[in-house]
């Protein structure tokens, strides 16, 4: 008994030992390249993820623009993935802080309220907390306007499908995510007004098998191009297995349907981490609510499959050129008249939606078939 | 709107969905059936999941691929066995330890896999059935796997209650003691049923990175391995009725995004739970109506110890 008692105890510590290894390897990576010794002040950089950077998603993206800053300024940076919002999110922030990190990425809108909080304790660290909206003395905020690109594939989108249908596999049912598909479907409307956008929530940000199984379900219904708000590439695989088209999202994912994949709609967060980590090295930090769109190249769309006509690509870059020039508003294409699904005038013609409208968002446009489950989670 | 062709795609789908909870329910059934409860099913599907997935990009057979992910389903299940049959642990601790185990390893090693493309287990159209009207879209349009799983069950079902080993292992999970003293090697029986258990749960977690979502990436069971643990109940501990309650589960998730797809509003929320309050239900009835139908095994996780009352 003695004896096993004993090997019961070895395994537990050498299980212990693999689980701590195992999270010590993933959890914490800290990279360190070359400083020059000159340097007046060398800039740490950490970046808190909610999820495990994975292959295309919204942390993988974050983490691409980790490492070009990286790169660029030669400065240091750590990140912590698979962060919990409201668990283990203000312990990790306030480590990052003790550490004398000088610029904290909390990359999650769930980690708002724990990065205001460490914030307070640290006023001489800096702070920037990703889509969010409270700020602080040292606490910014970032956003990309997603939107715009979004409207550009849903033009792309609008002008491929054939039965006039098109799916889109959504996750929460949260303004950004609304704001999104409305933006896709107005893209939709001005080129084919007699097209719908039918969407489908999962209730996941992540569960690639439901993703499929969701976008199977718009394919059986007749859809025959299918968008995405999801952080997997199944939806798209979907589409692919289907002979369907297929419009992705965070990163060009083509890879995953090479016939499918007609375009994606990108972040590039690299855009906005070089400006911050700018103003931090100048000194001329201050805190800023940065909501930057397609004309700073924060969002953008990836390149576009050989079945995307040539009067379809014109028409997007004639659509992206009047954002680039300033030709419409950034909130454009929200501006008036805009209706709603039960066919109300939700702005006149010429009105421009505002930025705190379009941050609330909570209804669809006449074109998207679909209902806004009430937003209980 | 809701007409047969909605149902046909509808119950498709459901057995596409339900196949690797079947899997998984299959293998802890048996596991219990013996009397040990494995609550490691969690870690042990994404152990398949990633197993599978890689020995598939490595060999290009998927087959292969799926053989190793029952193997490593089985080397976590012998972790569990040796714990809660040779060294009478705590068996919920037991599993949930392999629970973490499970999602750190794949997490670790999987990280260099994701966004890789592997070979995969497609569907096969059995030729004239396939193309029958609503029956042939609904039961002839499947992966191999698929159809095993449903032969699995009935073997199962067969292997427990028609066969002098069935009865052994459903008297181990029942009353040790009493098979104990008619000369069954409990120990054993015990961990026979669950490095078997294991080497299902490991399977179906590989249908799901090669058979269904077809990529493999972290935590992608996404929960998957609790339903089970809540369709083995459901189940009452029986094979046959599995098939009917992962089809069911499965289903129901595929039925909210069947009924979106088609402009019915409905709440997924509420769908979400259905499963669950599904389950408490049985329950109750197992509580009321006692075991007769619907009851755990008896000593299901307690460890036996030859010669101490329990």
């Amino acid at each position: 008994m003695k004896a096993k008692f004993l090997v019961l105890i070895i395994l537990a510590v050498l299980a212990a030992g693999l689980l701590a290894g195992c999270a010590g390897e993933e959890g914490k990576q800290v990279t360190t390249p070359a400083t020059t010794p000159e340097e007046k002040k060398e800039i740490k950089a950490a970046f808190v993820y909610v999820s495990p950077i994975g292959d295309a998603g919204w942390t993988y993206m974050h983490d691409q623009g980790r490492q070009f800053i990286e790169k660029k300024y030669g400065i240091k940076t750590a990140y912590t993935e698979n962060v919990a919002e409201g668990g283990d999110d203000e312990r990790v922030i306030r480590e990052y802080a003790e550490q004398g990190y000088d610029v904290i990425f909390t990359t999650s809108f769930g980690f708002m309220d724990a990065t205001i909080t460490v914030a307070k304790d640290f006023p001489d660290t800096i702070f920037e907390h990703c889509s969010g909206y409270k700020t602080a003395e040292n606490v910014g905020t970032y956003f990309g306007r997603m939107y715009q690109a979004r409207y550009l594939t849903g033009i792309v989108a609008g002008a491929m499908t054939k039965t006039n249908k098109i799916g889109y596999v959504a996750a929460h049912p949260i303004p950004e995510v609304i704001r999104g598909i409305n933006a896709f479907a107005l893209g939709v409307k001005k080129v084919n007004p007699e097209a719908k956008v039918y969407v489908v929530w999962t209730g996941t940000w992540y569960d690639p098998a439901k993703e499929k199984e969701a976008a199977i379900s718009l394919l059986d219904e007749g859809c025959d191009v299918i968008a995405q708000h999801q952080d997997s590439p199944a939806a798209q695989q979907a589409a692919e297995e289907r002979g369907a088209y297929s419009i992705g999202y965070h990163s060009d994912m083509s890879k995953f349907a090479p016939n499918a994949h007609l375009t994606a709609a990108v972040w590039n967060w690299s855009v906005i981490y070089s400006y911050i980590i700018e103003q931090v090295m100048q000194g001329t930090w201050k805190s800023e609510e940065i909501w930057w769109g397609i004309d700073r190249g924060v969002v953008g769309i990836a390149p576009f499959n050989d079945a995307v006509p040539e009067d379809v690509r014109k028409m997007v870059e004639e659509e992206k050129e009047k954002y680039l020039s300033g030709e419409v508003a950034e909130q454009y294409p929200f501006v008036g008249p805009i209706y709603d699904q039960q066919g109300n005038l939700v702005k006149a013609e010429g009105e421009v939606m505002t930025d705190e409208e379009l941050l609330s968002m909570n209804f669809f446009v006449d074109n998207v078939v679909g209902e806004i489950p009430a937003a209980s989670e | 709107m809701v007409d047969a062709g909605f149902i046909a795609s509808l119950l498709a789908s459901s057995i596409r969905a339900g196949t690797p909870l079947l899997y998984a329910t299959l293998g802890e059934t048996l596991t219990e059936r013996s009397g040990i409860l494995n609550l490691g099913i969690e870690g042990i599907m994404i152990t398949g999941a990633f197993t599978g997935f890689a020995v598939s990009i490595l060999t290009g057979n998927p087959w292969l691929g799926v053989l190793f992910a029952g193997f490593a389903g089985m080397a976590l299940a012998f972790i569990h066995a040796f714990f809660s049959i040779t060294l009478k642990a705590n068996q919920p601790i037991t599993g949930l330890m392999i629970v973490l185990l499970g999602l750190g390893i794949t997490g670790f090693f999987g990280r260099s896999y994701i966004g890789e493309v592997a070979v995969y287990i497609n569907p096969i159209h059995i030729p004239y059935l396939s193309s029958l009207p609503y029956v042939g879209e609904i039961l002839f349009t499947h992966d191999p796997l698929a159809y095993i799983a449903v032969i699995l069950a009935a073997v199962l079902w067969f292997l427990l209650f028609k066969t002098r080993y069935g009865l052994e292992i459903i008297a181990a999970g029942e009353n040790p003691e009493a098979a104990d003293s008619v000369g069954v090697d409990v120990d054993r029986i015990r961990y026979i049923s669950t490095l078997i258990g294991g080497f299902l749960v490991g399977i179906g977690g590989a249908y799901l990175s090669l058979a269904y979502a077809k990529l493999w990436t972290e935590g992608m069971t996404a929960g998957r391995g609790w339903i089970c643990l809540a369709l083995v109940i459901f189940s009452g501990w029986m094979p046959q009725r599995a098939v009917l309650g992962a089809y069911l589960f499965g289903g129901l998730d595929v039925l909210s995004f069947k009924l979106q797809a088609t402009g019915v509003g409905i709440s997924y929320h509420l769908m979400r739970m259905v499963p669950y309050v599904v389950t408490i239900v049985v329950l109750l009835f197992s509580v009321i109506r006692k075991r007769a139908a619907f009851g755990a095994p008896a000593s299901l996780g307690v460890p036996y110890i030859r010669g101490r009352k329990q």
